[in-house]
């Protein structure tokens, strides 16, 4: 099922009328998400994504524009009428019903023609469970499974109903480190053995690019940038989305391009053909550097951290806009940590600059 | 855990409380239950009369003597007089008299009918309105502060106060109480009723009948423990997560089936809570029918005797000043009824409550 956001908008009234300061919460959005495509919404704390989210399942209305499921306008469609699944960041099982009673619940609410018989209902039940691989835990209560069995439970019962969106608000956010990795692996295994088109919504970068099939970027209730997670990555459209994006994050510098030159601090470091002169913003990805005695980025070296195949290189420099910068490369090479200095030359596809003032991406 | 050094500061600031306490709740528990188990006599006086009035004799026909503190007894002592400092005299007994007597009091089954139908009715009933309204309560949101300031009014209402305008309510005004038929006029509960073309029910004056002041104590009684129980289960409803309705709405659930299928069981523990406290609140009824009866506990002119609306608390306070002993017994009682009551109130609410 393909889904087609339209324009739109989602304004909350102030709390305090007098002192105005309404809030947009999501400003003109407009996205197509193809359909049987795992879709990750990506931004900060307040970016909208969320509300999007919400507004998709129809728990939330939009202030103005439209959602489309299919050819369907299901805009003033209530959220019981639109057929889509929804995880729930905290789960929302219910905690009085064992699994199985969880992942029966969407099943029985089912009226006229879809209604099913008890054993269809089971039968389904236990599809979905294996699925997500719970089946063994069908009588269990939510508060006796762990962070993320009760998450593949919730995503059990939101499948259950083979809804026509899936929907996945923050699913890692409350699982550690280990279960995070494995339970994205499972998210992407269900989405594809199912093929239902899905939408999540994650502030985690590293969670969004592992497993979509497309990244939205938002900031304040903003686009940034839209795309499969390494064309963003490789390509970003502004200062924000490269900062948003990698671990560890893009290096930013204050810079100047003057006569078809990139200068950091008074060093013509890169060629920058195309690009006419004015102050910029520079990002550069750690995987960006090469070690090179003659390279013309020069940079007093700090520490070197031995991360087993790459080694990160921590050093300062003038002109970065962070206290450090922090070069990840190959663990083939050595760097003399009793030289005050290390000097890099750049790989122009891992180096960005921006419009110092709108931060825009200049491409060279 | 406090250094045991300074303890004797966490001891010195509990005092004040622990004081209070010691008066006001240990000394009374303790003495009701020495008071219930000694049985006090004086051989001298007479035994006094049962309670048709009839003297206490012995089966020849002799009057007794020995009237215990408490209730007089039938117990022949000989009729000897005894010197002011024979220790007969004046005797102090351990004994179960007291609770015998208790339980063989003509009433007894009067008070455990009432508190039986009075619990049966206004515990459920009330339940199930305060739920009903906590609910409604809870979807609105204009006006909700004001209703529930509203609805908690009969909670800070003195219950006598209220009993008395109750009783005007169901009322059969301006006439004379011992002449139901003369009545012209009549309180607003019949005006009502009569505006509906039903005939007005004599509900508490003279010769009305048994279930008749039933009703009208179910209506009080509901009425006045309805603002506690909305309380608690609009506190229990404000803090269901949101997110279950969310879910629900997502799963396309019937409004009734989230209203049984998930409200009900996740304030169970509220409900389950209002029900005990129901309950004992049932047990100890007697403000409210005192409100609306007076002390008699019963509509005028009804026959003298066992009072009609008696209850386990009105029996104490009868015995209260000449029988202590009776009253603290009664008391026990009715300790242990409430105790399993509710004890069989925790079983039935473990298997039916999610915690």
């Amino acid at each position: 099922m393909k889904v087609e956001l339209r324009n739109l908008t989602k304004i909350f009234p102030s709390r305090n009328k007098k002192a105005g300061g309404e809030v947009i919460a999501v400003n003109d959005f407009t996205f197509t998400i193809p359909d049987g495509k795992l879709v990750g919404l990506l931004g900060p704390s307040g970016c909208g994504k969320s509300t999007t989210l919400y507004m998709i399942s129809g728990l939330q209305k939009p202030s103005s524009g439209q959602i489309f499921f299919g050819e369907e306008d299901v805009t003033t469609l209530s959220p019981e009428n639109r057929g889509v699944g929804l995880v729930f960041q905290n789960y929302a099982l219910y905690p009085h019903m064992t699994v199985k009673q969880n992942i029966l619940f969407p099943l029985q609410n089912l009226k006229g023609k879809d209604k099913m018989t008890k054993e269809e209902m089971l039968e389904r039940a236990y599809e979905a469970a294996k699925l997500v691989q719970i089946d063994e835990l069908m009588d269990r209560k939510p508060s006796e499974l762990s962070g993320g069995q009760q998450q593949r439970v919730a995503i059990a019962r939101a499948l259950v109903k083979m809804p026509r969106v899936l929907l996945l608000d923050e699913p890692l956010s409350n699982l550690d480190a280990r279960l995070r990795l494995q339970t994205r692996e499972e998210i992407r295994r269900i989405q594809k053995e199912t093929g239902i088109t899905t939408v999540f919504v994650t502030h985690d970068q590293e969670e969004a690019m592992s497993i979509s099939d497309m990244i939205v970027v938002m900031k304040l209730g903003v686009v940034q940038q839209v795309g499969a997670p390494q064309e963003v990555y490789d390509d970003p459209a502004n200062l924000f989305v490269a900062k948003f994006l990698g671990t560890p994050p893009i290096n930013v510098f204050k810079g100047r391009v003057a006569g078809g030159k990139l200068y950091l601090a008074e060093n013509a470091v890169l060629d920058v053909p195309g690009v006419e002169d004015r102050e910029v913003f520079v990002g550069i990805r750690p995987e960006g550097f090469n070690l090179d005695p003659e390279g013309p980025m020069v940079c007093d070296l700090k520490n070197v951290e031995v991360m087993g195949r790459d080694m990160s290189v921590v050093c300062e420099h003038p002109a970065s806009v962070n206290p450090l910068v922090r070069a990840i490369i190959n663990s083939d090479n050595k760097v003399d940590l009793s030289k005050a200095k290390v000097s890099y030359s750049l790989k122009p596809h891992k180096v960005f600059i921006f419009d110092a003032e709108t931060e825009n991406r200049i491409r060279f | 855990m406090v250094d045991s050094k300074h303890q004797w500061k966490a001891w010195l600031y509990l005092l004040p409380a622990i004081i209070l306490l010691l008066i006001f709740t240990v000394w009374p528990i303790f003495n009701t239950v020495r008071m219930a188990f000694t049985v006090y006599w004086d051989a001298e006086a007479p035994a006094g009369f049962d309670e048709d009035g009839m003297q206490l004799c012995d089966e020849n026909g002799n009057p007794l003597w020995g009237k215990y503190q408490g209730y007089t007894i039938s117990k022949d002592l000989g009729n000897k007089k005894l010197a002011d400092d024979d220790p007969a005299k004046v005797k102090f007994e351990f004994g179960l008299d007291n609770f015998i007597h208790v339980l063989t009091y003509d009433g007894f089954w009067t008070i455990m009918k009432n508190t039986v139908i009075l619990c049966v009715l206004t515990v459920p009933l009330s339940t199930f309105l305060a739920l009903l309204i906590a609910v409604c309560l809870n979807a609105i949101k204009p006006l909700q502060r004001v209703l529930q300031t509203i609805f908690f009014l009969p909670y800070v209402t003195n219950s006598i106060a209220i009993g008395m305008v109750f009783a005007a309510m169901f009322n059969i005004v301006g006439v004379n109480t011992t002449d139901v038929a003369a009545s012209t006029s009549v309180g607003i509960v019949n005006t009502v009723l009569m505006v509906f073309g039903l005939d007005p029910i004599n509900w508490i004056n003279q010769g009305s009948t048994y279930w008749a002041n039933i009703a009208v104590m179910v209506i009080y009684i509901v009425w006045n423990a309805l603002p506690f129980k909305i309380l608690i289960l609009l506190g229990g409803l404000q803090s269901v997560n949101k997110q279950y309705y969310d879910a629900a709405k997502i799963d396309s659930t019937p409004k009734w089936r989230v209203f049984t299928r998930i409200t009900v069981p996740l304030l169970s523990p509220m409900i389950a809570y209002v029900v005990i406290t129901g309950f004992i609140g049932g047990f100890k009824e007697y403000t409210s029918i005192v409100g609306i009866f007076g002390e008699k506990m019963q509509p005028p002119g009804a026959a003298v005797g066992v009072p009609v609306l008696q209850t386990m608390v009105g029996y104490i306070y009868d015995n209260l000043g000449n029988a202590e002993g009776v009253a603290s017994a009664a008391a026990l009682l009715l300790f242990v009824l409430i105790f399993a009551v509710t004890l069989v109130n925790l079983g039935v609410s473990k298997k039916k409550t999610h915690y």
